[in-house]
């Protein structure tokens, strides 16, 4: 064979020839564009589409922002200043974004809501990220009632009595656990309730007439724009975490009674619109209390927010409770931790760490829905779009108003939903 | 053996008898101590509301009756699925709103199931450009309000589109569209309606009276999908004993479509189109902008949640599974037929039953851009025009209470009719 070979090839390579490039259509863009985009007949026509989609939207919106005007003082003097041009007329912002942000908020004390808000973050930021210093949770502790203080104002005792009410509390059941667990649990919930019903309202007086100090008062009715958007989501937020979790708990008691009540509770607010419950809040409350008895409208609307948050936050813990494996639940028995032991350290840091995602959402949501309130009279960035859309400056402006109460509720709602993703990469402790 | 013996008690443990104490320290009474300390709590706080409400409506020399329902509710409602006019009563308006709800509900269920399909399984595509323009469809309606959308799809139909008398005209700046059958003008969109030669009248039930020529419509329609359901089951039996599939596509689609088509035919259907007479369209059905807002608006948004649903489902099927049935030898069609949706579907239908339950909470929003819908009816006018807030909201609450529990009981008999089959 190896001789025949040898007499038939005339020519041997012995050198290897270079390389050569790969075809242009497999290398760069072109392989990208033809991997991605045109890989087939259908992939090609949703590319076309995708396309034509984009440029169409840019061809109609494009030129209209392109133009747009950021000084003007009315929408004739906008149209004016395009002289027939397609143009967005931004002015109305520039006009009037203080009333979007703050709405009747005396202007002398924007200060206030926006140090608020400036500490917010402060407040959060030893929740929300672990690494830094724990003592800055009792800066955490404070924010709630320094916060009303910045933003309602009025006597500086207020605020400080209340939070003398949990301190009274604390003091009571040190007190009196010596004596008896039992009664110490109890002495931990009566004290600070009686302390606020019979001690807080003179007290505060008291002080305030003594020492009058404290931020200039603004009535309920000067909040608007995100301001309350914030203040009601926020709260709202704030508080149907603990309460969807005693509801979540309740709902998987053995206690027949208990589970029921949570049952019928959960369904009922789950089951009827947000917005019958907002009206509950503004037209049916009287009602139902006692002859008289009249309070804050923003206070009602926090409330039927926070208790229709809490009950579809109850919902998802639930799914996460249940998601649990039963082993968990019998080796917290086994470790002989009483009940409420055994929720703190072993089932719920695992449900919660499960029910992220739709704890997040239910908190998007929350927010969402607090545009609503502009139902009930509440002037929330919506309300005051059409307030200012009824002003003769600005009569028929739609698009630059929408696009940013757009913009601002997307950067709140996403930048909530981007966090909610590094929280579950942080907790993420499987191998998967 | 004699250790053991020794250890064991020789007797049942003493009997304390009951202490007072045991009602907090024994595990066996006290849940029953909390449970009872609970519902005097509850019973005390209802006692409370009840008195409260008594007092507050003697107060105000108000009785407790749903009495108005029955006067006459003297306002008018711009869309009636069923005859209505401001002479009739309260209750019927309330009807009115009802069916105005649903209607709403149903049109943007489907709105968002199609588009939450389409726009989920193309998000999962290999196709860059197609996958972000999903994405960015998703994140942008799913971060805004809807009641924003809401308000933004009625300023583009108050505001963007022509008026009608921009048709008119033998050159007109706007023409209708697919050969002069829709409209879209700044006072709503007219499409074409669907006429009978022969009109089969109606029928009187209860308050309302339906068409028979589309209830009876409706029938052959759902007996031509139950016998091709038959058809359907007889050719896999025939499979099953024979190993032989035989051929239904034809007989399916005559089952499906003869009858149907035969019926219009003997009727006499034919299409009304919408025309530009005086200063508006008449003809046809006319959709009001505030319908159209709300079914965009609702129907765009809930799709992008739809979409992230229909995602997951599809993500949480293993690749193995995929690997598996092209192993047997199945074709992708096939296997995404009889592998892939059977799974997905699982995972997707109670989010999507969910998403289902909020569109028909959400159409609460129709008063935003005036849709006369449950809330504006009997939760709007007819509570201001009688004052009787308390009755109104209960009522209100209670049909929206019904319809939720409806749709949720029907999701949880498809759950435990689905779920997997564990040991």
């Amino acid at each position: 064979m190896s001789n025949i070979e040898s007499h038939t090839i005339a020519y041997v390579r012995d050198t290897m020839i270079p390389e050569q490039d790969p075809p242009i259509t497999e290398t760069g863009a072109i392989k990208w564009l033809r991997e991605n985009l045109f890989s087939g007949w259908f992939n090609t026509i949703l590319t076309l589409l995708s396309l034509a989609i984009i440029w169409w939207s840019v061809a109609a919106i494009g030129p209209w922002l392109w133009n747009m005007v950021w000084n003007a003082g009315s929408l004739r003097e906008c149209r004016e200043l395009l002289d027939g041009a397609q143009g967005a007329c931004f002015a109305v912002i520039n006009d009037r974004w203080h009333q979007l942000l703050f709405g009747f908020y005396p202007s002398s004390l924007y200060w206030r809501p926006t140090l608020a808000l400036i500490l917010l973050f402060v407040a959060l930021a030893p929740i929300l990220f672990p690494d830094l210093p724990r003592k800055m949770l009792w800066f955490s502790a404070v924010y709630p009632f320094l916060t009303y203080h910045l933003l309602w104002g009025g006597s500086v005792w207020l605020p400080i009595v209340a939070l003398l009410g949990f301190v009274a509390g604390y003091v009571a059941w040190r007190l009196v656990t010596r004596i008896s667990p039992l009664a110490a649990v109890f002495a931990a919930v009566i004290v600070p309730v009686l302390w606020w019903i019979v001690v807080a309202a003179p007290l505060d007086r008291f002080l305030f007439s003594g020492l009058p100090w404290g931020l200039e008062f603004v009535r309920s009715d000067r909040f608007g724009g995100f301001l309350i958007s914030l203040v009601i989501g926020i709260t709202g937020i704030a508080i149907s975490l603990p309460l969807g979790i005693l509801l979540a708990l309740g709902r998987q008691s053995d206690m027949v009674f208990l589970k029921s009540v949570c049952v019928i509770f959960i369904e009922f607010i789950r089951g009827v619109p947000l917005i019958t419950l907002l009206f509950t809040a503004s037209l049916l409350l009287n009602y139902f209390l006692p002859p008289g008895t009249s309070f804050d409208l923003i206070l009602r609307v926090i409330i039927m927010v926070t208790l229709f948050a809490a009950a579809y936050m109850a919902e998802v813990i639930r799914g996460g409770l249940a998601a649990l494996p039963r082993g968990q639940y019998e080796a917290a028995d086994a470790l002989g931790l009483d009940y409420w032991k055994a929720q703190r350290l072993i089932i719920m840091p695992q449900a919660l760490k499960i029910s992220i995602p739709g704890i997040v959402n239910t908190f998007i949501g929350l927010f969402k829905d607090t545009t609503l309130v502009v139902f009930i009279g509440l002037l929330d960035p919506i309300g005051l779009s059409n307030a200012i859309r009824a002003s003769t400056d600005w009569q028929g402006i739609y698009w630059e108003l929408f696009i940013f109460i757009g913009v601002l509720f997307f950067v709140f709602c996403f930048g909530i939903s981007r966090y909610s993703m590094y929280l579950e990469r942080r907790l993420k402790t499987d191998h998967k | 053996m004699s250790t053991t013996s020794d250890l064991r008690t020789k007797s049942a443990p003493p009997k304390r008898s009951f202490e007072l104490s045991m009602l907090l320290y024994d595990q066996r009474y006290r849940s029953i101590t909390i449970q009872v300390f609970f519902l005097f709590l509850l019973m005390l706080f209802a006692a409370w509301l009840v008195d409260n409400t008594v007092n507050n409506l003697r107060a105000l020399g108000r009785d407790f009756s749903f009495a108005f329902l029955n006067a006459p509710a003297g306002y008018d409602i711009s869309q009636r699925p069923i005859e209505y006019n401001s002479q009739m009563t309260h209750g019927r308006a309330a009807l009115v709103g009802l069916l105005n709800t649903l209607i709403l509900a149903v049109m943007a269920c489907a709105l968002a199931t199609v588009l939450g399909v389409i726009a989920g399984v193309l998000r999962l595509s290999n196709n860059w450009i197609v996958g972000r323009l999903m994405t960015v469809y998703v994140e942008v309606f799913r971060n805004i309000p809807t009641l924003l959308w809401i308000l933004i799809f009625g300023a583009i139909m108050t505001e963007a589109m022509p008026a009608p008398s921009a048709f008119r005209g033998d050159d007109p700046s706007s023409t209708m569209l697919f050969n002069d059958a829709v409209a879209i003008t700044n006072r709503g969109v007219w499409v074409p309606a669907i006429m009978f030669a022969r009109d089969l009248g109606y029928f009187q039930l209860g308050p309302v009276a339906p068409s028979i020529t589309w209830v009876l419509a409706i029938l052959i329609i759902a007996a031509s999908i139950w016998a091709n359901k038959k058809l359907i089951d007889h050719a896999t039996r025939v499979q099953n004993a024979t190993g032989v599939r035989p051929k239904t596509w034809w007989k399916s689609i005559l089952i499906l479509l003869g009858p149907i088509a035969l019926y219009f035919a003997v009727l006499g259907a034919h299409l009304q189109y919408p025309e530009l007479r005086g200063f508006n369209f008449q003809d046809g059905i006319h959709l009001r902008n505030s319908l159209i807002a709300m079914w965009l608006g609702l129907g765009i948004y809930t799709g992008a949640f739809v979409a992230e649903n229909v995602r997951s489902g599809i993500l949480a099927i293993s690749k193995g599974q995929t690997e598996a049935a092209f192993a047997l030898g199945l074709q992708p069609g096939k296997t995404m037929r009889l592998v892939i949706l059977p799974q997905a579907l699982r995972v997707i239908i109670p989010p999507l039953i969910s998403q289902y339950l909020n569109i028909t909470k959400n159409t609460s929003l129709g008063l935003a851009v005036g849709y006369m819908d449950l809330r504006s009816t009997l939760g709007g006018i007819t509570i201001n025009q009688t004052g009787r807030e308390l009755e109104g909201m209960l009522l209100m609450m209670l049909i929206y209470l019904a319809i939720s529990l409806a749709i949720s009981g029907a999701m949880n008999v498809y759950n435990s009719r689905v779920k997997l089959k564990e040991r």
